[in-house]
């Protein structure tokens, strides 16, 4: 009985077979995938901001439309990513922030990347409001009055003084110091996150709420929303030695590219393409947008840009 | 069976001048608090470190010099990374990755639904097959077939490695007493070290790759394994394997025929708990490049889309679901399947699978019905509404219980000097739980001084309090009701899996805008994490009580409250101190998510360790005061809760 019905079932599943195969439909393999050219292998890190990604995203674009590269794309944090130069498992950084504690250990003594120059992106850090309050307290940009408005910024958090919400980690932040030697009546809140600034400055517009906040440009959100920057004490060389005694804004940073030292010292068409690769924060912002806001695919964005600036990517290209 | 109401161990009047003697202690701390508050606090800026948060830096970069050179790296840490590279990727081979020259997977779509069907069928029945079978096809529709497959291979070699080290270790330490005294510390080590700490080592020494992301969960994953299995061992009632004994059994013939048999409920649990915790390391894994959905979480999250962050999360909690149903249910006793279904399906599965191989339309999921669009969309109207409408309300609560709780008791700890509160804390320690007690304590509190983060410690301290204290009231509440009801279970418990392994981050973006970044959505992040656990465990304990127990009580007339507070509870202790353990170490374990959102102190300082070279040797430092902190609470519940259960 029981083996009976063991036949039946099996033949049952034979003839589906059979049936299903007559139907069948396109075969695996029936489509061969193109072929990539001499460019090889291409390890492109991935950091975890939208400006980053744009820049990669025309990056590789260009590398596997133009110069027929197999393009890895890797996730990773900035402190990993630098890390995977030494492993030869990370070929490129497309934009960099400072990190001169990066540079020190990774260029200068370990030797196992180099710099490549400048993406032609310029970008600055320091302290935003949202545009409602720059609109109705405009002597709030200035640092000088900021003792003024501190009750306004009194939150759960931040005790009888004023908020400052510190965000994301990634950057060196020199508030602290600040705060104590500007004598500004306020405390430094860490929200831990760039999520936590974006949520804060948002609902900030939107309820006319008191915000102050460590920012930076160029990013996503300034599409969306005009924060504006408050001036601190101008930077001067050199104004920044000493971390403790720091009373000056941020330095402008000049965001750059860098390569490991064995993929620079190969020189091939990726290699160029790289080292080639300069923009400006408009491109940057135009891409940016088509991701962060028209959730397009950072593919179909760096279509889209790249289809458009043709003769931009034309300098990029090896020259033969 | 053990007595209902054990006699006290001590005579009444010692206990009562013990709570005099402690009361004593509260007073005296608040008026040397009054006296000396924000004087010897040992308190440490953000950016400030100590010579040794430095030092650590030094011999984190001099491992990274010397990767290429040195023998342990070629020879031991190469090797285990070869292997588990194999293993993740020829199981990524099979359904997740194009592989063998192949574009697509060697096994399609709907080979891997007809095997993940046939498995339950075999292993759980009808009802989990087809449980299973519709959440794989859902995964599909959501437009996150190969994402999902990735983390399911990801998943599957973590929780087996696992399985293969926890159970082993698990069985040991429930049977020998040194072990378990020498597995324990490790294991709350395993599990409150926050990932973060060892997420960039980690890529050092086993690179950027499936490797390292698998042993980065099965780090966090394989401690409930150990644990609970240990646990399932121990309670095993003396007098059954006594009997066994008796009956002239060797050891192993007792552990084989007696102890795993009636452990394996309980066993059972530990494997559930290993897939839900490698399933909520999906998310860190993904910053690692570890593939699949935890990268389609953490891409949205760059823009605050958290539709799309929503839809991979429930992909995440389909997919733990499917997993722990059927594992649940391979555990109970059942029918087995007769034969004829058993060949049959095997023969339907070997179509399917040999279909999936051979054509696109079985191997690519394509569907015309899709649905990640409509949950991204919806998720993205319930965000909008609730953050528009509700932070009035939410933010009045908020600042209540900052107000009312947290501010007074971070003040407390955190702006007293540090001897005054270490003072306090081993004396308490003495009343609560003897000598023993007061030494842990003390050797915990020179630790947390040493690391130079003391008033950090003091703040997460708070913080962690508040947070285990909320757990504990959701799980003997929604935990006795759920034991007390096959319904309220059956409705309960695929919401608190569903806490458990949504990547937090999905459901933080709409707090932040409902609770602002602050400490008191670190500790709501918290509860939402940890209490599922605690949970499930009580509620599992009081079903555990006999059912001839209750009945006896009811008989005696009395009325269900009595019924919960004189003899289930009482009975199901057990599982309340284990609930309360793992609630800590769960809170714990949410203090680097808690730095994310505003809660600052040592959860700010291992994300700030982990982003900023500079800053490693404080974030390790700070991820080691999370562990002396968990280890100091736990020893201490411990003891609580042995004289309490005496």
């Amino acid at each position: 009985m029981a083996r009976h019905s063991v036949l039946g079932t099996v033949s049952a599943g034979l003839v589906a077979l059979v049936v299903l195969s007559g139907c069948g439909g396109a075969k695996v393999g029936d489509t061969s995938s193109g072929a990539t050219g001499d460019c090889g292998t291409f390890n492109l890190a991935i950091n975890p901001w939208v400006g980053y990604e744009a820049n990669a995203a025309v990056l590789a674009y260009v590398a596997e439309k133009e110069l027929k590269c197999k393009v890895t794309k890797k996730e990773l944090k900035e402190e990993v990513a630098w890390q995977g130069f030494g492993t030869g498992e990370v070929d490129a950084v497309v934009e960099n922030w400072g990190h001169d504690d990066l540079r020190k250990k990774y260029i200068d003594e370990q030797k196992t990347a180099v710099s490549a120059g400048s993406t032609g992106v310029k970008g600055q850090i320091g302290w935003y409001v949202p545009p409602w309050l720059a609109k109705e307290h405009p002597d709030i940009l200035d640092w000088n009055n900021l003792n003024k408005y501190a009750d306004q910024f009194k939150t759960s958090e931040s005790g009888d003084k004023g908020q400052l919400l510190d965000g994301d980690p990634s950057f060196v932040t020199n508030d602290e110091a600040l705060v104590k030697n500007l004598n500004l009546n306020y405390k430094v809140v860490y929200g831990g996150s760039e999520t936590a600034l974006i949520q804060a400055f948002r609902q900030a517009e939107k309820d006319k709420k008191w915000v102050i906040g460590y920012f930076y440009s160029p990013q996503w959100l300034l599409n969306e929303i005009k924060l504006e920057k408050v001036k601190l004490p101008p930077y001067t060389a050199g104004c920044d030695a000493d971390a403790e005694k720091i009373a000056c804004d941020y330095p402008d940073y000049d965001l750059d590219k860098i390569v490991s030292k064995k993929f620079a010292d190969a020189n091939g068409p990726a290699a160029q393409l790289v080292k080639n690769f300069k923009w400006t924060n408009e491109d940057q912002n135009t891409v940016a947008k088509y991701i962060a806001e028209d959730k397009m695919k950072p593919e179909d964005a760096a279509k889209k840009w790249a289809d458009a600036n043709a003769d931009k990517i034309k300098a990029w290209l090896p020259k033969a | 069976m053990v007595a209902v109401a054990a006699p006290t161990s001590q005579p009444r009047a010692l206990q009562h001048r013990k709570s005099l003697v402690l009361a004593g202690i509260v007073v005296a701390w608040l008026v040397l608090w009054v006296l000396f508050r924000n004087v010897w606090t040992l308190s440490l800026g953000a950016a400030d470190l100590t010579p040794l948060h430095r030092w650590i830096n030094d011999v984190n970069d001099a491992v990274g010099a010397s990767r290429n050179s040195n023998p342990v790296f070629l020879y031991f840490f190469n090797e285990i990374r070869l292997v588990i590279d194999e293993f993740v990727t020829f199981v990524q081979a099979l359904i997740a990755q194009p592989s063998f020259g192949r574009p697509v997977p060697v096994i399609g779509w709907l080979g891997v639904v007809a095997i993940a069907g046939f498995v339950s069928l075999a292993v759980a029945g009808w009802r989990v097959a087809l449980l299973a079978v519709a959440g794989f096809v859902f995964l599909g529709l959501q437009g996150l077939w190969q994402e999902s497959m990735d983390t399911l291979s990801l998943t599957l070699a973590a929780v087996v490695i696992s399985l293969l080290i926890g159970i082993p270790l698990g069985i040991w330490a429930g049977l020998s007493d040194r072990a378990h005294r020498l597995l324990t510390p490790v294991l709350d080590f395993m599990q409150t070290m926050p990932t973060f700490v060892y997420l960039a080592p980690l890529t050092l020494f086993f690179l950027i790759g499936p490797a390292s992301a698998t042993i980065a969960t099965l780090i966090y994953a394989a401690p409930p394994a150990i644990r609970i299995t240990a646990h399932a061992i121990r309670s095993v009632p003396r007098n059954t394997v006594e009997a066994s004994e008796s009956l002239g059994a060797t050891r192993n013939q007792t552990l084989v025929k007696v102890l795993l048999p009636s452990a394996r409920k309980t066993i059972v649990l530990g494997v559930n708990q290993t897939i839900m915790a490698a399933l909520a390391m999906v998310t860190i894994a993904a910053l690692i490049d570890a593939p699949g959905l935890g990268k389609t979480v953490v891409k949205a999250l760059q823009t605050l889309d958290v539709g799309t962050a929503f839809n991979a999360g429930l992909a995440i909690v389909v997919l733990a679901i499917v997993l722990d149903r059927v594992t649940t249910a391979a555990a109970n006793e059942r029918r087995g399947l007769p034969r004829w279904a058993l060949f049959g399906g095997a023969g339907v599965t070997a179509v399917c699978v040999y279909l999936s191989y051979t054509y696109l339309w079985a191997a690519e999921f394509q569907s015309d019905v899709e649905i990640g669009s409509s949950i991204n969309k919806g998720a993205t109207a319930v965000t909008e509404w609730a953050q528009d409408s509700l932070p009035v309300l939410t933010g009045g609560f908020k600042d209540f219980v900052t107000f009312a709780l947290i501010n007074p008791l971070q003040a407390l700890l955190a702006e007293s000097p540090w001897f005054l509160v270490a003072l306090v804390v081993v004396a308490v320690s003495f009343l609560v739980g003897g000598v023993r007690s007061a030494v842990v304590s003390a050797a915990c509190v020179a630790l947390l001084i040493a690391t130079g983060l003391w008033q950090d410690s003091m703040i997460t301290l708070a913080s962690t309090l508040v947070a285990t204290i909320l757990v504990m009231v959701l799980g003997v509440v929604v935990g006795v009701w759920m034991g007390r009801s096959r319904r309220a279970d059956r409705v309960i418990r695929p919401v608190l899996d569903a806490a458990q392994v949504m990547p937090a981050f999905v459901y933080l973006v709409p707090f932040l805008a409902l609770f602002s970044a602050s400490r008191f959505t670190a500790i709501i992040a918290a509860v939402v994490f940890a209490a599922p656990v605690a949970i499930k465990i009580i509620a599992d304990g009081i079903r555990a009580v006999s059912p001839a127990t209750v009945e006896a009580s009811t008989a005696l007339g009395s009325s269900s409250w009595q019924t919960i507070v004189k003899v289930q509870l009482p009975m199901a202790r057990g599982a309340l101190t284990l609930a309360a353990n793992q609630g800590l170490i769960y809170v714990l374990s949410m203090v680097v998510v808690g730095g994310l959102v505003g809660a600052g102190a040592l959860g700010y300082d291992v994300v700030a360790g982990f982003s900023q070279g500079q800053l490693y040797g404080k974030g390790l430092a700070a991820g080691v005061a999370i562990v002396v902190l968990g280890v100091m609470l736990d020893r201490l519940t411990q003891a609580a809760a042995k004289r309490w259960t005496n």
